[in-house]
Order: structure tokens, then C-alpha cells, then sequence
């Protein structure tokens, strides 16, 4: 658990979109999923979802709907809209591109040594 | 669609905060339990599982605030910010909001009377059940609905497109209940009138079609509740009371319900009584002649599925009926069908263009101040460019810095609109208990309602949108680097722009105005002291009708005479006469129509002269101070026995008989073929209205042609109030059923000046808002010029200009249209007095007082408003000025 990675602002809701749009999830599928496909290398506090995923309806990024869940409770479950796929497309471009470049910037260049 | 979206999602967010919390607080606690779920599988006792899932939770309370603000509780924290932020901007200039709010509360309170009026006497105008499908007959080529009882008869009883048909009439009548008597003014109504409307009695009951049984059959009485409540304080045992109408006994049935005054808005009457007993109320029987057309108005409710053509068609055929079958007593008979509330189409038409083109004239004052108080807030803006500027540098988006703008143009709309409906509300009360007319029960009900509110509610927002949008090109076009680098400097345009025109044309108006009021008011205090055959002051007028008190034949005269003699026993009285109708107060009769004494066919078109006939005492003369030019005036020996003989004016020498010189001693004829003998020669005088052109008049001996309306004309110098009380007092004495009215003659004279004093109340009225306008519209344009030019004026300031052509520079243009726009608008002012001078008495603009008015006015609206703008151009201080930009 310690040796889990801090968020960096902004990017919960790159996560929280990337775990969606695979398909409906209600919060806590949310935090499991993103759990998985990052290999539960990140460090995020449960609660912390919430705010973020109620910025993202509001901005019209995700839909929300009342439903019940597998554990046979009721929950709710989220789902990319159209704008929220494409900002999806969007915003992982403009972080594979960030990363790229420093990435690049830091690593170990020949004139250093 | 995302926007209209969002939106509904904000609104949905503000008014279900509640539900959403709990929404909220559900979707955490499900999260905890899935979790828990999950520890539950992973071997956990269940309350430990959930113990540990709140734990790794976290601050359950932060986040779901923070949930909150995410989900659109930013939206009204930003909008209490924004109104924190107008607040204290509009505080800080004080000047400018004063000048903002008392302009949108004059301008939206004038609309919110206006509406209040419309939407009284026009959109809600009756309280009956189905008032959209009654309707009032009048006669089809004229605007009057006057019938005579026996076609009204024919009329209910052949038509087959009404269910049921009701007649009403007017009547005044002196009623004693025992204490003391008192004129009422009261409604003989059909029997079915009741039923016809479909009007139930809050105490006792109503009469019905089958109370009639012949004439004079059904006296009962059916008080309305004002009534009820005034004279009878609510006293249920009234029911059942026996009271002296007219000497007269009539029962009281009933008590009308509170929200029912009778089927004209503008005349409640303070009881109903069946109208076969018309004989006891007018003290003539006219139920069986049908040539007397009397009957004020028929009304009923057009059946259902009966279109208002196919009823009129079927009174259509009624009527040719009628003529076929009585050619004698009436014409052509053709009908239609009107509103009955404003006396159908002879009130309804000219009250309904009359209210239209008011609400008009408010809508276009009202968008008038909406164009000043725009250019006002673009000159605001603009004074704030580098405020705007800096906040747009500082990353605020355009939206919520234009929503700023707007916030505050709401704001001041907002509190505009509440102050000018308060006031609004204020005159409509007291519009609704004014009775202009002290002698009659005229008044309008125009209490605010939910209309009103909800009509200056929209009209204040609406307005505010109007111009807090004046400025929004400007704020979009802020490029915020360049303003703060150059501080603003616009185009300073030199041509006539629209703007100039707009604010030229109010003047203009303001003027016409300002000169039409003062004209007005001019003419009021003119004809107050002008020569009316007359003198009505120190005079007390005493009004009573001897038929209200039983008085009938030879009783009349014997009682009057009783009167004279009584009151001259008062002391400090300098005279007193008698007169059947006061000149200036109840209207004088015409339709007396003289003929030469030579003329033997007496036909109305052989006739000289359609004259006013007045009965008098041979005291009146001098009691009026009416000017006997030659001959002698009348005496108790012109009695019945003794030769007819009159008095007339000089109009009605002239007319007559050609001259005032040879009138005395001839003789006339009247229409049923009396010879009068002209003994006396009296000055001209107003008899009906001020305005009117010099009438022909004559008084005949009151004993020769008695009349039971009975004015008795008491001059003195004693106090009024003490007079009043003595002259009461003394009649009581002789009788005591004698319902009186004492008033000043003068005061009574209130009514003929009544137009007089509604045209100079209206024009003041409208003088001000022009002055509120043009005020507002030189002020902003002022300001605008001011703030566009503020560099400009310091640097000429600093190469040494002189303060009056600082001045010059800034507000030239303002005193230029100031100047021009008073000198079009006093010309045509003074056109317009000749229009005027139909309605006052006495109106001319040719007076000095009036010109000098005008001018004085103008100018200190010219001070007023540029006032604030002139101070700022001339504590531009070069210096700072200089430094900072």
C-alpha cells in the first residue's frame, strides 16, 4: 500500500473516464476498476471520488442513472456521454503528449554525463 | 439544448437542495456498503466490515459538500457574490442609482396605474358568474341603451336567444330609517335582475320576477353590503326592517354578497328596488308609456351555443315588430350588444382607446427611460473599462464579468420596480375611494391585484435586461491589454446620432409638457376667480328635493315659502333666494324651447332659441348677486293667479327678440303654447359648464312653476362650519325627513371644474415623467461625454483652459440640445393650449407667468442634470489624470 503514487490534480478525471468507458459502473465499480487497470499503483481516497464524479455530470461528461448493482443493492451507475468520449480522446492525447515530453526532458541525456 | 440543460439542472439544484442532499448522502452510504461487501467476503464479521469501510471512506461530511458545490451550488454562491459586488458598486455612486431607481419607479409605477386602471375597468370588469356571455342591448345606430319599460317587456318576453332579460335604472331618493332621512342613490331593477345574474344574497334573500304583481306592488329593498356595512354597521336584524323611502314604506329583504356593486363598475348603488315601484321612487308613473324611453340599460346572458350575431338578429326581428306595431312612439329599432359594465359602447369605446393609448403612452415612456438609463450604464462601463479590463487580464471570463453587469442593471431594475409598484399601489388604493363628483356615487375600483404585481414584476426585469444589454458590445469588445496600456479614449463623433435625436424629442415633449400644465393650472386659478353671472362665494347651498319627503302639489311651494321664512329668521344671513337648480352645480335644464309670439305653428324648427329655465324666489337675484340690467325681477305677487311673466338673460333678449333694449314688456311663447310676459332683463352667466358658449336663460316665478328640487341660496359671512349646523338645525324644525346636503357653493362648483382640474393633474402628472425623462436622458448623455473626454479635458485643463470652456467642451452639446429641443417644444406648447382651451375655462399661453415658467423650468432641469457630470469635468485634476494614464 505505502509505495503507491500521489494523484496528480486534474488527472481523477482522466481516470474516472478512462474506467467508464468500458461500460456503466456505479462509484465504487469506479475506484475497483481504476484500481485494476492501474494496477493498484495509485493512491485515492474513496470519498474523493464523489466531488469529481458530480463535476463531470454537471460539465455533461458523464450520465448518471439509479439502478441495482450486482450485490443486489441500489446504486448509482455512470456512463460516458458523447462529449465526455470525446474528451476522453482529447485529453489522453494532450497526457501522452505531456508525458512524452517529460519524459523526455527528464531522462538521463548524453551531455549530462 | 445543453445550455436550456444546465439551466434547468441549476434551477432543479436551487429549489431541491433538500432532495439532492439526501440523494447525495444515498449514493455514499452505497458506496460504503459495496465495500463492505467486499470485506464481509474477505472474512470480516458484518459490523466489523462496515466499521473499517467508513474508515477507509474518509471525511464522509467533506465530501459530500464538496459533492454538493461540484453538482451547481457554485451557480448561487456566485450570484450572491455578484450581488455583494453590485451592492457596494451602485453605493459608491450614489448619484447614479438615485438617478436609476427613481426613473424605472416612475416609469414602471406609471405603467403598473395604468395597468391597474386597464385591468379593472377593462379585462376584469364585472363580478358576476359567466360574465363573458352577458351582454347589454342598445339601440343599433346609436351608443345608448335607453329602452321604455313596455319594449323592454316585449323584449323578455319575445326573444328567444337570452335566458332571461333584466332591466336596471338609476334613481336618487330620500330614505328614512327612522333616525334621520338621507339621499341614497339606488337601482330599480326587473324582479329576474337577481336571477338573471345569477346573484345569491349573503343575508335574507333577493326578490324575484314573482314579487312583481302590478305597479307599486313589490317595495322591498335589497341593500348592498358597503350599504349594509355604513349605514346599518352589519346589523343582520335589519332584515325584516321596515324604512321610509320617499314616505314610502319598503321592507328590507336582503343583503347583497360583498363582491357584487351593481352591473355598472364606475356607479354602485347603495340598494336595489323592483323597478314596478318606479312611481314611489320618481314620483311620476312612466311603466306604460312607450314613448318615454327611460329604462337606463336591459342586460341578459346570450344562451349557450347562441352566437352574439344570431341574438342581435332575433332582437332585430323583435324590433321590427315593435314598429310595425307602435309607429308612433318610437322609430327604428335596431339593436346590438355591448359590454354592460361602462355603459356599453357609450362609455366602453371611448374608455377602452382612452386606457389603450395611456398603456401605450407608459410603454413608450417606460422604453424612453430604458434608452436614457442605457446610455447611462454604457457610460458607467466605460468609466469602468479599466476595472472591466483588469479583470479580464486576471482571467475572469467575459460571461461573468457581463454577468456582473447585468446582476447590477437587475439589481437596480429590481428595487426600481418595487419602489414604483409601492407607489403604484398607493394611488390605486386611493384611486379606488376617490369620488371626484361629492353629489354623486362616481368612483372607479382599480385595487391592485396579482396582475398588477405579476405585470410590473416582468416589466421590471424585462426593462432591466432592456438596458444592462446597452453596454455588452462594449464589454466584448474590451481588448483588456490595450485599455490598460492606453487608459480609453473613444471617437469623440461630431454627427447627430440617433442618440441625440432620441434625447432632443424628449425635451421637446417635456417642454410641451411643462408649457400645456402650466397653461392648465394658469387657467384653473383664472376661471376660480372669473365672472360667472354669479357670485359663489360666502354663499351655502342648501339641496333637498321635497318629493323624497312626501311632498306633493300645492305642498311644495307652501313649503318652500316656510323654508325662506325659517332660515331668514337666522341672524348675520345678508340674503337668501331660492332656485330649483343651482347654476355650475347640478346642471341646468334645456330643452325649453322659446317661440315668437307671433309664431302660430309651433314646431321645434320655428323655434328662436333652446333656453335653460330656472324656477326662483324673488329673493334670488340678490341672494346671487346677479346683476339686474332693467325691468323689475320677481315677486311673491307673480303667483298662479297672476299673469305669466319670466326674467331672462341678456343672450336670450338677443336672440329673441334682437336687442336687450326693446325685450322688456314683450312676450313669448313656449312650446305648449304659454305666453310669458319679460318683466326684468338679468347679466349673462355659466349655467351647465364653464366652457360652454353664452346660453340663453330664463327664470320664471316659483309660484307659477313650482318644482320639488329645492336650492336654497344663503349668503353670509359667518363662518361656514357654524352656518352649516344653524341651516340644519333650522330645516330639521320643520321637518325632520327632509334629506339635506349644505355644502359652499363653491365647493359644490368643484364638479364643473373637475375637467379643468384633470386636464392640469394629468398634464402635471406627465410633465414630471417628460422631466424625469429628459433629466435622465441629458444625464447620461452628459456623463457618456464626460468620461469619454476625461483626457482630453485634463490635458486642456493643463495647457490652461478656463473653466467655462471646459465646461463648454464637455456638456456643449447638452446645452445645445437643451436650448433647442425647449424652444421647439414651448412653440408647439403653446399650439397645443388651443386644444387645451376646449377643456379649461379660460386657457391662453399668452401670459408672461406662463412663458417665464417654462423657461425657469427647463433651465433648472438642465442644471439638475448636468450637475453631476459638470462637477467631474471640473475637478478633473491634469495631474493624476496625466500619471495614471
Amino acid at each position: 500500500m505505502t509505495d503507491q503514487a500521489q494523484l496528480l490534480p486534474g488527472t481523477l478525471d482522466l481516470l474516472i473516464l478512462r474506467a467508464v468507458s468500458l461500460g456503466p459502473l456505479h462509484g465504487y465499480g469506479i475506484l475497483l476498476r481504476i484500481g485494476q487497470i492501474s494496477g493498484n499503483a495509485l493512491l485515492i481516497e474513496q470519498g474523493a471520488l464523489y466531488p469529481g464524479l458530480f463535476r463531470l455530470v454537471r460539465q455533461g461528461l458523464l450520465k448518471a442513472n439509479w439502478g441495482t448493482s450486482e450485490n443486489n443493492r441500489r446504486a448509482k451507475f455512470y456512463e460516458l456521454t458523447v462529449a465526455g468520449r470525446k474528451r476522453l480522446r482529447v485529453e489522453t492525447d494532450n497526457w501522452n503528449r505531456l508525458a512524452t515530453a517529460i519524459g523526455t526532458a527528464l531522462a538521463p541525456q548524453s551531455e549530462e554525463a | 439544448m445543453k445550455l436550456l440543460d444546465s439551466l434547468r439542472f441549476r434551477i432543479a439544484t436551487l429549489f431541491h437542495r433538500s432532495q439532492m442532499n439526501a440523494e447525495i448522502e444515498d449514493e455514499l452510504r452505497s458506496h460504503i456498503q459495496h465495500r463492505a461487501d467486499d470485506l464481509e467476503r474477505a472474512g470480516l464479521p458484518r459490523a466489523e466490515a462496515e466499521r473499517r469501510a467508513r474508515i477507509e471512506f474518509g471525511g464522509q461530511v467533506r465530501y459530500k459538500e464538496e459533492s454538493r458545490d461540484a453538482a451547481g451550488g457554485v451557480f448561487v454562491e456566485s450570484l450572491f457574490q455578484d450581488l455583494r459586488f453590485g451592492l457596494r458598486m451602485l453605493r459608491k455612486s450614489p448619484g447614479f442609482t438615485a438617478v436609476a431607481v427613481l426613473t424605472l419607479a416612475m416609469a414602471i409605477g406609471a405603467n403598473a396605474v395604468v395597468f391597474g386602471v386597464l385591468n379593472a375597468l377593462i379585462l376584469h370588469p364585472l363580478n358576476v358568474p359567466d360574465a363573458e356571455s352577458l351582454y347589454a342591448i342598445q339601440r343599433g345606430n346609436e351608443a345608448s341603451s335607453y329602452q321604455s319599460y313596455a319594449d323592454y317587456l316585449d323584449l323578455r318576453d319575445r326573444n328567444h336567444t337570452f335566458d332571461g332579460l333584466a332591466a336596471v335604472n338609476g334613481a336618487q331618493a330620500g330614505l328614512d330609517t327612522g333616525e334621520n332621512s338621507s339621499r341614497v342613490w339606488l337601482y330599480e331593477v326587473s324582479g329576474n335582475y337577481f336571477d338573471v345574474l345569477g346573484i345569491q344574497p349573503s343575508l335574507g334573500r333577493v326578490f324575484h320576477a314573482s314579487d312583481e304583481r302590478g305597479d307599486n306592488s313589490a317595495p322591498y329593498i335589497v341593500l348592498s353590503y358597503g350599504y349594509w356595512h355604513t349605514r346599518f354597521q352589519d346589523d343582520p336584524g335589519v332584515v325584516g326592517r321596515t324604512v321610509q323611502l320617499n314616505k314610502h314604506p319598503f321592507t328590507i329583504v336582503g343583503v347583497a354578497p360583498p363582491e357584487f356593486h351593481g352591473t355598472l363598475v364606475f356607479f354602485s348603488p347603495d340598494f336595489f328596488v323592483p323597478i314596478v315601484n318606479q312611481e314611489q321612487v320618481d314620483g311620476e308613473n312612466v311603466l306604460n308609456t312607450r314613448a318615454k324611453r327611460w329604462v337606463f340599460m336591459t342586460m341578459g346572458h346570450v344562451k349557450p351555443g347562441v352566437t352574439p350575431a344570431q341574438a342581435v338578429a332575433d332582437l332585430n326581428s323583435i324590433g321590427s315588430w315593435l314598429q310595425k306595431t307602435y309607429p308612433k312612439e318610437d322609430e327604428q329599432r335596431t339593436f346590438a350588444l355591448a359590454r354592460p359594465s361602462l355603459y356599453g359602447d357609450y362609455l366602453g369605446r371611448p374608455v377602452r382607446a382612452f386606457m389603450t393609448a395611456l398603456m401605450l403612452l407608459a410603454g413608450l415612456i417606460l422604453l424612453a427611460a430604458c434608452a436614457n438609463l442605457g446610455s447611462l450604464f454604457a457610460a458607467r462601463a466605460a468609466d469602468r473599462s479599466r476595472e472591466v479590463a483588469l479583470r479580464l487580464a486576471l482571467g475572469a471570463g467575459r460571461i461573468r464579468v457581463l454577468r456582473q453587469l447585468l446582476t447590477e442593471a437587475m439589481l437596480l431594475s429590481v428595487v426600481g420596480g418595487a419602489v414604483g409598484l409601492s407607489g403604484s399601489i398607493v394611488l390605486l388604493r386611493s384611486l379606488s375611494v376617490w369620488q371626484p363628483f361629492s353629489r354623486f356615487p362616481i368612483h372607479i375600483p382599480a385595487n391592485p391585484d396579482a396582475n398588477v404585481y405579476a405585470v410590473a414584476l416582468l416589466l421590471a426585469l424585462a426593462s432591466g435586461l432592456l438596458f444592462g444589454a446597452v453596454p455588452v458590445r462594449q464589454v466584448l469588445r474590451t481588448d483588456p491589454y490595450e485599455i490598460v496600456k492606453s487608459g480609453s479614449l473613444g471617437k469623440v463623433g461630431r454627427r447627430i446620432t440617433a442618440r441625440d435625436v432620441l434625447i432632443g424629442a424628449q425635451i421637446a415633449i417635456c417642454a410641451v409638457l411643462v408649457t400645456s400644465s402650466m397653461v392648465a393650472a394658469r387657467g384653473l386659478m383664472r376661471s376660480l376667480h372669473s365672472n360667472f353671472g354669479f357670485e359663489p362665494r360666502n354663499v351655502i347651498l342648501v339641496d333637498t328635493d321635497l318629493h323624497m319627503a312626501g311632498y306633493s302639489g300645492d305642498q311644495v311651494t307652501e313649503m318652500q315659502r316656510r323654508m325662506i321664512d325659517a332660515l331668514e329668521s337666522i341672524p348675520d344671513i345678508t340674503s337668501l333666494g331660492l332656485i330649483n337648480t343651482a347654476p355650475l352645480v347640478s346642471g341646468g335644464y334645456k330643452g325649453s324651447l322659446v317661440f315668437t309670439d307671433e309664431t302660430a305653428d309651433l314646431r321645434a324648427s320655428n323655434a328662436r332659441a333652446d333656453s335653460f329655465t330656472f324656477s326662483i324666489s324673488p329673493g334670488y337675484f340678490h341672494a346671487a348677486v346677479t346683476a339686474l340690467l332693467s325691468g323689475r325681477t320677481i315677486t311673491w305677487h307673480d303667483d298662479k293667479d297672476a299673469p305669466r311673466v319670466a326674467v331672462i338673460n341678456q343672450e336670450f333678449a338677443h336672440k329673441v327678440f334682437g336687442s336687450v333694449s326693446n325685450a322688456i314688456g314683450k312676450y313669448f311663447k313656449r312650446q305648449d303654447g304659454t305666453r310669458i310676459q319679460v318683466v326684468g332683463i338679468v347679466e349673462d352667466g355659466k349655467y351647465n359648464n364653464l366652457t360652454e358658449a353664452q346660453q340663453p336663460a330664463m327664470f320664471l316665478p316659483m309660484l307659477q312653476s313650482a318644482s320639488s328640487q329645492t336650492f336654497l341660496v344663503v349668503r353670509s359671512d359667518r363662518d361656514p362650519g357654524q352656518l352649516i349646523a344653524a341651516i340644519r338645525s333650522t330645516v330639521r324644525g320643520l321637518d325632520a325627513g327632509l334629506p339635506l346636503y349644505i355644502e359652499p357653493w363653491n365647493k359644490q362648483m368643484y364638479n364643473v371644474l373637475f375637467p379643468s382640474h384633470v386636464a392640469a393633474m394629468a398634464l402635471g402628472v406627465l410633465g414630471i415623467m417628460g422631466a424625469m425623462l429628459s433629466i435622465t436622458g441629458i444625464f447620461g448623455m452628459a456623463a457618456y461625454s464626460v468620461s469619454k473626454r476625461l483626457k482630453e479635458l485634463g490635458i486642456r485643463m493643463a495647457l490652461g483652459a478656463q473653466r467655462k470652456e471646459v465646461l463648454m467642451a464637455a456638456l456643449g452639446r447638452a446645452f445645445k440640445l437643451l436650448a433647442f429641443g425647449s424652444a421647439v417644444g414651448l412653440l408647439l406648447g403653446i399650439l397645443a393650449s388651443r386644444v387645451l382651451a376646449v377643456v379649461v375655462y379660460q386657457a391662453t399661453p399668452r401670459d408672461p407667468l406662463v412663458l417665464a415658467g417654462v423657461v425657469l423650468a427647463m433651465g433648472l432641469l438642465g442644471l439638475l442634470a448636468t450637475w453631476i457630470p459638470a462637477q467631474r469635468a471640473l475637478s478633473v485634476d491634469p495631474m493624476t489624470l496625466l500619471r495614471e494614464q
